[in-house]
């Protein structure tokens, strides 16, 4: 049976929305529809927070809150979650610990970006790491901007406020919560509109195949971090949204002793520990990776699908020797990831095929894997250029080096002379290190942007040859980072 | 009183602590309501004490309470009335040239669409600009910039509206734009003439001196983002009327050029704006044309029309700070004392004056910092190009005036091989070198210097030089740089009419008081702090004074809200408002109880009239039943400034706010990566009139300065496209951006002139406290090699940074 409404949880009770457009975002469905005006318009692209809000989903038997960015959620996205809004934390008359907090050490002043941060908050509230340090704060609230306060008294507010065990009216509700959201979890497919008009969330691989291999002009979502701005920004026409996230199975991720493979829908939020745990400085590319709204939007196989030459995902996979699982009607292929990127924005992908999961392998004990991503702001910024290098070592020798980047070319893609360059090198004679660095301007054009220019990352693109050099002999990164210190993302772990 | 309905109290315990320097820092802790503090004055007037309920207390936001819980209405919030329509705006293809033709008849046929509006509908004149007549609303004839707007659409809704204006077609007859001040100086054009002032003969001064650099220096401009975007909503009334809701700070501008466009009497145009969600002065002049937009729409459809520009549209259609290249010479002697400068300020306006007046002067006014010039000139070229017209910022040109001979200085010091801070303290203003290049008199000269001194104490700045040189000495890669940079920065509009003030204040039978102003409310916190001093002058608790939106229809003429003066001069004409209507009741009560006018106190939410007390609300009734008028109108202007620019010379400022930073910063010369450790900031406010509103000006002045230095940067392409236009390509400061180590503190000072309170301005000075920045990222690059000047320019990107260092490596980046 094929539902043609969308179903969510929101203030203690189910709703059931039909008949909406499927371009239609969360944030218009908030502020036109419902009339709920808290959630705020700041940039329509997902990076400055603003329109925060939490979305409730079970995971291990409890509700878990994410920050989603509504501004580039479609409403249909919402199903089977239960959806909070800054306007839902202080109903019963008394504010919430988070705002109390924010009130208290000032961490207002203009006041528009206030309500997203409260809603980051709020997660961090419920989700936060126990003991919370500073850094996790400033991690949180990585994807909400504000132009007023210098966030010193946000963040100030934060420790005051998420540092101890959740105790608020949803942490009192949860089982009721747990409940509804499972009511709700029916495993139909969902169809809202008609044929040439429609938001569908197939249940199924079975179904997403079918349904896909019938419109093959539908737009896949999974995520939407990116198909968002195509229809806030460049304002495209589209009529067609196929929404992954309800496949049963695609979010799987399979972890074997030596590969790790990721279901297209796993959120980047989802994969960040298993991608940590090969190495620490996947763990900080991931950290670094959007903003907290954006990993728990954005997916693997969305990073991949959407050929974006500066996805920090794809050079890293590619430096660790990925696969790729594609599949169209009953047809499924694999290839390796670095085959299925052609040209800028264009990939090996039929009409009607969608990618199914990737295969990570992982690090053997010989190898020895650097990642670096360049950007002009640390957090919550698109790279200049990505760096990623596994070397195999014999002793204190390169016997083989795999390296890719991404920002550097149209496509993610590997530095194959400077592979060549790097094999018998060894690690304790930096004087021999110059062929590498030298032909890595044989493998890159890069071009001039507004992130960088070509000569920037031309330099920096040597410069980090060296550096993964030096840091593969020495084994410290003390001396050679300023963020992503090996040495403390390790005692982390 | 029940608009806060989730609040249990509405100013929940309020705190002062004292900082380690007798000042007030950022940790706040418990007090009692009454705040008694005690101050030496600097005019040596000895120990005063103030019983003081409201002013000087820590309170909150007035609208705190409600920006947590989403429930504080911007514009977009108003629930829209029936039937209003959207507007969107269609814009230029091309950077420069001549519109030939514009179709907009297949726009027209789009379903949705009510109106499509050209310069041809336009009853007035076609022109929003502040001043000088040269913003057309919508462009008819010569194009301007990339983005100017042509049209608009008028739709039933935002999303037609948008869509709609990509329709039209036109035909436009494009030349190649200038986009570079080197462009504009190609061409030679201006869009306002060159000015320059000086004193003595700087070029024989130079030449005479032992040491002698010169340079080429470049400051980035900065785009406001403002979180909430520019927006409008007009409504139109009978007979010609209309109301703007404007997210602007300046309403009465607004009101006028609403009236001018649409050819109507000022008196039928009220202007409304109860917040805005940030304004840094992108909303000073450019709020206009959006509200202007609207109300047009309006009028040609008489439905209410909204307009809110996409965040795309934003960056792109409205101007932002002036970048600006500095060429720059400099005599000095063998200890950095200058002997002679002289610079050239050559402004990026844009296309069309603007500001640009005020800001280039206010470059000018700030290119001798805090340093005493025996010979100057200062010389300045305000130069077109074909890119939106820049506008107002935080520091309003001052910033980029500064941060130019702050680098001098770095360069002095670099050239003496001396201790940056030491090469600043030889050349500060001192007595008998205290007359600026503008000929006004720094009177107050050992503000700054003991406040440096202190600074450079509670930093450890000695201390943590060694340490960091010797880290440097042994860590190739890494290096690790530290500077502490003055602020001193002049207060007044430097066109002397604009600063002035009114304020409306009504006191109701019930003793709730209604409180107006001409000042804007952005998030700086300027509605509580005139509603403390409004309850302090009538003893009343802070919950009786109603904060109202400001509108042109209760207070008329008013300047905008800008040149930090809000308080200053909102705060004054409130007092002098509520002091006149609390004359009255104290004559009333006087003449009522028999007891003399001195012993009436006014306090505690009671009056105390001689022996007996009555409660406020009490007294208020009893002169409404006696014919007492409880309202008043408060006017306040300015003393003792003066300014003959013609001339070059007088006391623009009424006074200076100073400051001063201490920051230190690693940075990978492998990639330019970078990282701000730790900031120290001492500040003078004079004597606060809410110390926790100050120090939130003062940390996020800090940390928006800091963006404007480091990863703010604006990229135009050779078309005039601005490549840099939301979120995602323009990078300003983020939570981690910002140090676990920030220690800011108030300077315990009073303001030598009669302010209110004896408070001084706060709100554009913290944001240069960033130069330290600056100074630390060239200090570490120095670092790499000693020998040589750090070829760094603003902003220090990490590319620019890498480029830095790779030309001291001797390896330039090409």
């Amino acid at each position: 049976m094929v539902r043609d409404t969308i179903r969510f949880w929101r203030n203690g009770q189910a709703v059931e929305v039909s008949g909406f457009h499927p371009r239609t975002t969360l944030l218009d469905y908030l502020r036109l529809q419902e009339r709920r005006v808290g959630t705020k318009e700041g940039c329509a692209e997902g990076d400055c927070g603003a329109c925060t809000v939490a979305l409730g989903r079970i995971r291990g038997g409890r509700v878990h809150y994410e920050p989603i960015n509504a501004c580039i959620l479609l409403l249909g996205q919402v199903d089977g979650a239960e959806l909070v809004t800054v306007e839902d934390l202080a109903a019963s008359g008394e504010l919430h610990p988070v705002q109390s907090a924010m009130v208290a050490h000032h961490g207002s002043q203009c006041g528009f970006c206030t309500p997203g941060i409260v809603m980051s908050l709020f997660t961090l509230y419920h989700e936060g790491e126990r003991p919370l340090s500073r850094d996790n704060v400033n991690d949180a609230l990585a994807g909400n901007l504000c132009r007023c306060t210098g966030y010193r008294p946000i963040v100030d507010a934060a420790l005051e406020a998420c540092s101890g065990q959740a105790d608020d009216s949803f942490s009192a509700n949860g089982e009721r919560t747990t409940q509804g959201l499972m009511r709700l979890a029916d495993g139909r497919d969902v169809f809202v509109g008609n044929e040439s008009r429609f938001f569908a969330a197939p249940a199924s691989e079975a179904s997403l195949a079918a349904l896909y291999a019938q419109h093959p002009d539908a737009t896949l979502v999974a995520g939407c971090t990116d198909v968002g701005l195509w229809i806030t920004k460049a304002m495209m026409e589209i009529e067609k949204i196929i929404w992954l996230g309800r496949v049963a199975g695609l979010d799987a991720i399979e972890e074997s002793s030596d590969a790790l493979g990721i279901g297209a829908t796993v959120t980047h939020a989802e994969i960040h520990p298993s991608l940590a745990r090969i190495d620490p400085d996947l763990g900080e590319i991931m950290r670094r990776f959007g903003s907290v709204q954006v990993r728990a939007s954005g997916t693997v196989g969305g990073s991949i699908a959407n050929g974006s030459p500066i996805g920090d995902l794809a050079p890293v996979f590619i430096a660790l020797g990925a696969e790729l699982e594609l599949r169209h009607g009953d047809a499924v292929r694999n290839l390796p990831l670095e085959n299925f990127f052609i040209a800028y924005r264009r990939q090996d992908r039929m009409p009607g095929e969608f990618v199914r999961r990737v295969s990570v392998p992982k690090l053997k004990g010989d190898e020895a894997f650097r990642a670096y991503k360049i950007s002009k702001r640390f957090d919550e910024d698109i790279s200049s250029a990505l760096g990623a290098f596994k070397f195999t070592l014999d002793g204190r020798r390169i016997a083989a080096a795999r390296i890719a980047f991404g920002g550097m070319a149209g496509t993610p893609k590997r530095a194959l002379e400077t592979e060549r360059a790097l094999v018998g090198v060894s690690l304790d004679e930096p004087a021999s290190w110059g062929e590498a660095m030298a032909a890595i301007a044989r493998d890159y054009q890069p071009l001039d942007d507004h992130r960088a220019s070509s000569a920037y990352r031309s330099t920096v693109a040597r410069n980090l040859v060296f550096k993964a050099l030096s840091e593969t002999a020495s084994g410290e990164t003390r001396a050679t980072r300023i963020a992503g210190r090996r040495e403390a993302l390790q005692a982390a772990e | 009183m029940n608009e806060r309905p989730n609040m249990r109290t509405p100013f929940p315990s309020p705190h002062v602590r004292e900082g380690k320097e007798g000042g007030v820092s950022a940790g706040l802790s418990n007090r009692d309501a009454h705040t008694l503090t005690s101050t030496s004055s600097p005019q040596g007037g000895g120990e005063q004490v103030e019983l003081l309920r409201h002013v000087r207390r820590p309170l909150p936001h007035d609208s705190g309470i409600k920006h947590v819980q989403g429930v504080a209405q911007y514009i977009d919030d108003i629930r829209e009335p029936e039937g209003t329509l959207h507007v969107a705006i269609g814009q230029s293809p091309k950077a420069r040239g001549r519109l030939i033709s514009l179709d907009v008849s297949a726009l027209r046929s789009v379903p949705g669409v009510v109106a499509v509006l050209t310069a041809a509908d336009i009853p007035g004149k076609n022109d929003v600009s502040p001043a000088f007549g040269d913003d057309p609303l919508f462009a008819d004839e010569d194009i301007s910039f990339l983005g100017q707007a042509l049209f608009a659409v008028v739709a039933t809704n935002r999303d037609v509206a948008r869509r709609a204006v990509k329709k039209a077609v036109m035909e436009i007859d494009a030349e190649a734009p200038s986009i570079t001040v080197e462009d504009a100086l190609e061409r030679g054009e201006t869009v306002l003439p060159d000015y320059a002032y000086g004193r003595g003969d700087p070029a024989a001064a130079i030449a005479r001196a032992p040491k002698k650099l010169e340079g080429q220096f470049r400051v980035g401009g900065q785009e406001h983002f403002y979180l909430e975007g520019q927006i409008a909503l007009a409504i139109p009334g009978e007979d010609g009327d209309i109301h703007v809701y404007s997210s602007t700070q300046h309403p009465t501008e607004v009101q006028h050029v609403v009236a001018r466009v649409l050819d109507v009497p000022d008196a039928y145009v009220t202007c409304e704006t109860r917040r805005m969600g940030g304004g840094f002065g992108g909303k000073e002049s450019q709020a206009t044309q959006w509200a202007v937009t609207a109300a047009l729409a309006a009028r040609v459809t008489g439905r209410p029309c909204k307009l809110r520009l996409d965040r795309d549209d934003d960056f792109i259609l409205t101007g932002k700070r002036h970048d600006f290249r500095c060429d720059w010479t400099v005599g000095f002697d063998e200890e950095g004392r200058i002997q002679g400068y002289a610079v050239d300020l050559l402004a990026r306006c844009g296309y069309s004056a603007d500001l640009s007046s005020g800001v280039v002067d206010r470059a000018m006014f700030h290119a001798d910092n805090a340093y005493w010039m025996p010979a100057v000139r200062i010389a300045s070229k305000r130069l077109k190009t074909n890119t939106v017209s820049n506008t107002a910022f935080r520091g309003f040109g001052g910033p980029q005036g500064m941060l130019a001979i702050e680098h001098v200085m770095d360069r002095i010091a670099w050239a003496t091989d001396r201790d940056p801070l030491d090469v600043r303290y030889a050349n500060f203003y001192r007595p008998g070198e205290n007359l600026t290049p503008y000929g006004m008199e720094v009177e107050e000269t050992d503000t700054l210097l003991n406040l440096v001194r202190t600074l450079e104490q509670t930093a450890n700045y000695r201390v943590r030089r060694e340490e960091i040189a010797a880290f440097n000495a042994s860590s190739p890669i890494m290096k690790r740089g530290l500077a502490l940079t003055p602020v001193k920065f002049g207060i007044s509009f430097t066109l002397t009419h604009m600063n002035q003030a009114g304020a409306l204040v009504h006191v109701y039978q019930d003793g709730s008081v209604h409180l107006n102003h001409g000042g804007t409310e952005m998030g700086q916190g300027l509605y509580i702090k005139v509603a403390q001093v409004v309850a302090e002058e009538f003893g009343i608790a802070m919950e009786r004074v109603r904060i109202t939106a400001t509108t042109t229809a209760k207070v008329p003429n008013t300047s905008p809200t800008a040149a930090s003066s809000g308080s200053d001069l909102n705060g004054m004409a409130a007092r002098i408002a509520a002091g006149a209507i609390k004359k009255r009741m104290t004559a009333y009560a006087s003449e009522a109880y028999g007891v003399p006018e001195e012993q009436i106190d006014f306090r505690d939410d009671r009056v105390f009239v001689g022996n007996q007390s009555l409660s406020f609300d009490e007294l208020a009734k009893k002169c409404i039943a006696a014919r007492v008028q409880l309202s008043e109108a408060g006017h306040y202007k300015t003393p003792k400034i003066t300014w003959n620019r013609e001339k070059g010379t007088g006391r623009p400022f009424f006074y200076f706010a100073y400051g001063a930073a201490c920051s230190e910063v690693i940075v990978d010369t492998l990639t330019g990566e970078n990282r701000l450790l730790r900031a120290d900031i001492l500040h003078d406010v004079g004597r606060s009139l809410n110390p926790a509103i100050d120090i939130g000006q003062i940390e996020g002045g800090f940390v928006q300065g800091m963006g404007w230095l480091t990863t703010e940067e604006l990229v135009f392409s050779r078309e005039g496209h601005l490549l840099t236009h939301a979120p995602s390509t323009y990078k300003i400061p983020v939570a981690s951006d910002v140090p676990a180590d920030f220690n800011v503190a108030l300077y315990p000072n009073e303001n030598r002139e009669e302010t209110i309170y004896r408070s001084k301005a706060v709100g554009e000075p913290p944001i240069m406290l960033a130069n330290s920045v600056f100074c630390a990222l060239a200090d570490a690059i120095h670092a790499l090699d000693p020998s040589q000047p750090v070829p760094l320019n603003a902003p220090a990107t990490p590319e620019a940074i890498l480029r830095a260092c790779e030309a001291l490596r001797g390896r330039p980046m090409g």
